[in-house]
């Protein structure tokens, strides 16, 4: 019974993550209909500015709201001097649905190399003041450590944010408006570019709290946020793609899967197990779990 | 506060949809826009409220043009368009369907004002302003679609077959609204309807379009009295 509970918790720090990216991903979806693969390569940039702040401001706490304004920046930069002119220019030709993915792998590689000429290949150490030596409860150590209730913490409070805004603000209706009917919103005098170039926005934030999440927990190199973005679409799949609620949902039940896998079956099998659960969730509920009419509400 | 339409020309690729069509709207006025599919009413008021480029011609709203001029910024300048088929975001609550119409305003106090006038003109929203939009009625969804154009404060409102799809009793509301509307507030109306004869009952004049162009434009009673239009445009 403890350790089916430990399990729980630490699939519920990592599944936080995963929730992050997947968030990101959706929002993007939602807002343009883009597949974007970038997504890890705008996450890996915004990683390494905050390790360089940390460096500077030699605190990791500080270093997270600067990757997260990094990673805002980085994304609505993609979406407006890439993104949102290969829309208008392939716009009624054969390519409209496929050009803009395929230039989310272009920006994808662009920036990871980039980044290996920046700050070289190897593995850097991006640490947080926490340990990750689990809490120990009577003469029990648990999987489950402070790092580990930081990053639940941080996800959920960012989570929190976002959705306080996409429910009460102004600017959140003209996101959700903009995303379901982008012509009545602009009937309605919502500027939908603009309100585009914002969810990229907020997306970018969402993978930048991420990286800077998931990083202590390994390390960082150009790479390593590869099977965040993996995760992350698993999720997002899970969760309907449309819905930012099933995102959510989507990173939380994917997270606590690996970690029963983990503990019951074997390391070897966690990555393969993603793809398994995103194959079997394709066939026998396409739309995911969320992914019925009503749950868009959110 | 004038529209005004010189030559007006819009193509669809290689088809000619609108060609040279030419026509003034005064303040206050309800000009209804008759024709048969085809005929290019829609195209006509997507360019008007900045949804389609135009390829000839001229368009101006109080002396100044509108030509190039985007949808979203129209609506401040008090051109607001009420597109065909229950425009209403399914996803939203009704509450937030209707916060859409003022939602680049800045007068709060307005916009709780003219929300209060929406609701009060259309009872059956207050009832369910926490409700999904797709919960209601095609005519309830169509007031909803012009309650919220009415919380933009417009000048010009720009209707796009409200009648689609609707039951007679319902059309025959709906009506009554807009006529009640445009007194109340002093709206210039155009009024795009396939329902020749509602629509010219609460019109002051009438402009039947065929094929892009002007067929014949009149008073509404002279053209419910003319019998050759009757037959091949009013459709009784």
């Amino acid at each position: 019974m403890t350790i089916f509970f430990n399990t729980l918790l630490v699939g519920f720090s990592s599944g936080a993550i995963y929730s992050l990216m997947s968030l990101a991903l959706v929002l993007v979806w939602r807002s343009t209909r883009v597949v974007n693969f970038a997504a890890a390569g705008q996450a890996i940039l915004s990683t390494y500015i905050g390790y360089e702040a940390m460096k500077v401001l030699h605190n990791y706490w500080l270093s997270i709201p600067v990757a997260l304004l990094a990673g805002a920046l980085i994304s609505a930069g993609v979406e407006a001097i890439v993104m949102r002119p290969l829309a208008k220019r392939s716009k009624g030709t054969p390519v409209e649905a496929i050009a803009p993915v395929i230039a989310t792998l272009g920006i994808l590689g662009l920036i990871r190399s980039g980044v290996g000429l920046i700050w070289g290949n190897s593995f850097l150490q991006y640490t947080s003041p926490l340990s990750s030596k689990g809490y120990t409860i009577g003469h029990t150590t648990i999987p489950f450590s402070p790092l580990n209730a930081a990053i639940v913490i941080g996800a959920s409070v960012v989570l929190a944010i976002f959705a306080m805004i996409f429910r009460f603000t102004r600017l959140g209706l003209s996101l959700r408006a903009a995303s379901f009917q982008p012509e009545i919103s602009r009937l309605s005098g919502i500027r939908v570019d603009l309100i585009r170039t914002i969810g990229w926005a907020f997306a970018g934030a969402a993978s930048a709290v991420a990286g800077a999440l998931v990083t202590p927990t390994t390390y960082l190199s150009p790479n390593s946020l590869d099977l965040l973005l993996v995760s992350g679409f698993v999720a997002a799949v899970i969760g309907g793609l449309e819905s930012l609620i099933g995102a959510v949902v989507g990173g939380l039940v994917l997270g606590i899967g690996f970690a029963f896998i983990l503990q019951y079956i074997g390391t070897s099998v966690t990555f393969s197990a993603a793809f398994i659960i995103l194959i079997i969730v394709l066939l026998l509920r396409p739309q995911g779990i969320f992914g019925v009419r009503r749950s868009r509400e959110a | 506060m004038t529209l005004i339409v010189k030559n007006l020309q819009v193509k669809h690729g290689a088809i000619t949809a609108i060609d040279d069509l030419s026509f003034t709207i005064n303040k206050g006025e309800l000009v209804t826009i008759i024709g048969s599919n085809g005929a290019g009413k829609t195209t006509l008021l997507r360019a008007l409220s900045g949804l389609l480029p135009i390829s000839g011609g001229e368009m101006s709203w109080n002396g100044k043009s509108i030509v190039g001029v985007r949808a979203e910024n129209l609506v401040r300048l008090g051109i607001v368009h009420v597109s065909e088929g229950k425009a209403v975001i399914p996803e939203l609550t009704v509450s937030e369907n209707l916060q859409l119409g003022g939602i680049w305003r800045k007068d709060k106090a307005d916009i709780a004002a003219a929300t209060a006038e929406v609701i009060e003109l259309f009872p059956r929203l207050g009832e369910r302003l926490s409700q999904g939009a797709d919960s209601l009625s095609g005519g309830e969804r169509q007031m909803l679609a012009i309650g919220r154009a009415i919380i933009a404060r417009p000048e010009l409102l720009l209707l796009d077959e409200p009648s689609l799809g609707l039951a007679p009793l319902i059309i025959e509301q709906i009506f009554q609204a807009i006529d009640a509307l445009r007194h109340r507030l002093g709206l210039t109306v155009i009024l795009v309807e396939q329902n020749a004869m509602s629509a010219l009952r609460i019109a002051d004049r009438g402009i039947i379009i065929n094929l892009g162009k002007v067929v014949t434009s009149g008073t509404s009673e002279q053209l419910l009295n003319d019998s050759s239009l009757r037959a091949a445009y009013l459709g009784y």
